[in-house]
């Protein structure tokens, strides 16, 4: 109980006897005789609804928090590529969700939403069960635009796998890689703007090379981007040269990069209508994307297959009473991250706490770093503070930016190092 | 922010919190707790970082304000923190090192 809400119901009671009219039996008939309080259910365990579970309890422990999640335990995308690599084991980025039931009161249901009625404020489950709300925050992550190339679809992907989403997909991957002849190719596709991980294709291609230059060091690994530029792109096309050699080599969209068609069976790639051909020995699509599923069925997405939302308190603009965060969100100047993700979690936990008490909304404030590995000891980073300003997320101007290009090897060694202790600490501040 | 809450439900939360009184009251949500809660994931929650990020708990207030000033001016080396340091200004980092300052 805040102190704020017992003024509150001072001024309540005094001002229109509401006790009279409000007896605790009332309120508990709407859900089943246990006393009623405000209810707030999270779809998906991922960054975004992990963090704003734990922070709507440790902003107001009274508020009843309920998370629905299919899987029984996350497993991290962030960390994924060094699995690829041989410098994590899937282990390593498998995570639980203990601690937010027993530390911090969060109820967890496994299964999933097939259904929200915002008008009815309530979602459904697989299983038919319904789930009141007064506010929910739906954070599903992505999905795929999988009509945007022909010959793929999700029953390739065992195939022909993304690892896009960790997990299976990069268990797939990994085990590829194991299998394929020194001297062979490994052709990762990295989609278009705007996607999860503007890095990430990046980070991977120098794992691959990592474990291929210890393993199979006659192999190739070649990127064929649907762009014609990439985050980092400085720092890591140096970092290639110094670690790998010619080992890595990208082809930007405008040069032929840009895959439209592949044949799952001979594992090649074609692009400018055929024009180009690609065969490969291991083939790593990532397709283009868009918010996840249940955001799409709920008519919470735009054209173009994204969630638009008030930037300052996530609220969706489509429907009142439903945060959007993570991934599926539109956040101005925010790329699509796990450290985003749980910066918006943090800043969507505090608007419903506030909203819930009738306060005002405090102006927010977000980070990003998305730290990357080149080698085992070689890290680079880029950082960025964000304000909201003028009805949108903008960077702090004169703030963040990548590593420095002229760094020396202690310095990167030390972002190494960075990187790891960035994984134990947003794991932490995510789900424990 | 618009509100959608039912003004009934409003009033049972509080009946229901003053039949089930917690020992300790949960703290009005600031500003300060606001941007110091964007420094949490490399620190850990409440600065009690579990791995090679150094951890920022139990700092005094005016410790925190001068290091992140030494970040933000270039006089305190970095890997990261002047990159950071250099998005908050003077009020913002008064409040939040004062909030961080609160915490054990
Ligand atoms: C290879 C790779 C490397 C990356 N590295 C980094 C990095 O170094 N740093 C970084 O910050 N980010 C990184 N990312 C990005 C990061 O993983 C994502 O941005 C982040 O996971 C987004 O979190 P989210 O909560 O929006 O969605 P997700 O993590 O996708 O979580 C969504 C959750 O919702 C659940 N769900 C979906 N639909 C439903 C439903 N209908 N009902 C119930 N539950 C549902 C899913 O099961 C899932 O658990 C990386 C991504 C990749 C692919
Ligand atoms: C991207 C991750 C990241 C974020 C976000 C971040 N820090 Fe740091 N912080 C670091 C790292 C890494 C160091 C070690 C110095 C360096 O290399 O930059 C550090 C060092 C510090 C130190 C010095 C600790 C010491 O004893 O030397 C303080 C104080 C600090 N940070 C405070 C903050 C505060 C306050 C915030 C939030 C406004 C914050 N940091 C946000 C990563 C981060």
């Amino acid at each position: 109980m805040t102190q704020i809400s017992r003024r509150n119901f001072i001024k309540t009671v005094g001002a229109g006897g509401a006790l009279g009219l409000f007896g605790l039996a009332g309120c508990g008939s709407d859900n089943g005789g246990s006393a009623a309080r405000a209810k707030v259910v999270i779809i998906g365990g991922g960054p975004g609804g992990a963090t704003c579970a734990k922070y709507l309890k440790r902003f107001d422990s009274d508020i009843e928090v309920t998370l629905v999640e299919p899987n029984a335990s996350y497993t991290t995308c962030f960390g994924s590529n060094w699995v690829l690599g041989g410098l994590a084991n899937m282990d390593d980025i498998v995570q639980g969700y203990d601690a937010l039931k027993t530390t911090y009161g969060v109820t967890i249901v496994q299964d999933s939403v097939t259904e929200i009625d915002p008008a009815a404020r309530k979602v459904t489950l697989t299983n038919g069960d319904t789930l009141p709300y007064d506010r929910l925050v739906v954070s599903p992550g992505i999905d795929f635009r999988w009509e945007t190339v022909e010959g793929l679809d999700a029953s390739t992907a065992s195939a022909i796998p993304h690892a896009w989403k960790a997990g299976e997909q990069t268990r797939i991957l990994r085990r590829q890689l194991e299998a394929m002849d020194d001297g062979g190719v490994f052709v990762m596709c990295a989609p278009g703007n705007p996607f999860r991980c503007p890095p990430g294709p990046y980070e991977r291609a120098g794992m691959v090379a990592h474990y291929l230059k210890q393993h199979k060091p006659r192999s190739k690994v070649l990127i064929l981007d649907a762009k014609d530029g990439f985050s980092k792109q400085g720092l890591f096309q140096a970092g290639w040269k110094e670690l790998y050699g010619d080992m890595i080599e990208w082809v930007p969209g405008s040069q032929g990069g840009m895959v439209d068609r592949v044949d799952v069976n001979t594992r090649t790639a074609y692009s400018d209508g055929g024009l180009n051909e690609f065969k490969a020995d291991v083939l790593n699509f990532i397709p283009r994307q868009k918010a996840g599923a249940i955001a799409h069925v709920a008519g919470l997405t735009n054209d173009d297959g994204w969630c638009p939302v008030d930037q300052q308190t996530f609220e969706s603009t489509i429907h009142p009473g439903i945060h959007v965060i993570g991934d599926a969100s539109v956040a101005g100047a925010m790329p699509k991250s796990g450290h985003s993700a749980n910066s918006q979690g943090k800043i969507a936990a505090a608007a419903i706490v506030l909203g819930l008490q009738e306060r005002p909304m405090i102006t927010p404030s977000h980070v990003n770093t998305c730290y990357s590995l080149v080698g085992p000891d070689y890290g680079i980073s880029v950082a960025a503070v964000y304000h909201y300003d003028e009805g949108g997320i903008k960077g702090v101007a004169g703030a963040g930016g990548v590593s420095p290009a002229d760094a020396g090897p202690q310095f990167r060694q030390q972002e190494a190092d960075y990187a790891r202790g960035w994984y134990a600490s947003i794991t932490q501040d995510i789900w424990r | 922010m618009r509100r959608h809450l039912h003004k009934g439900g409003a009033i049972c939360i509080l009946l229901a919190g003053i039949a089930t009184l917690p020992l300790v009251a949960n703290a009005e949500v600031s500003r300060g707790q606001i941007l110091a809660s964007t420094c949490f994931a490399c620190h850990g929650t409440d600065g009690k970082s579990p791995g090679t990020i150094p951890a920022i708990a139990g700092y005094p207030p005016e410790v925190l304000e001068r290091q992140l000033k030494g970040f933000r001016d270039g006089s305190r080396a970095a890997t990261v923190m002047d990159r950071h340091a250099k998005g908050y200004t003077d009020e913002e980092i008064k409040l939040l090192s004062e909030y961080l300052g609160t915490l054990k």
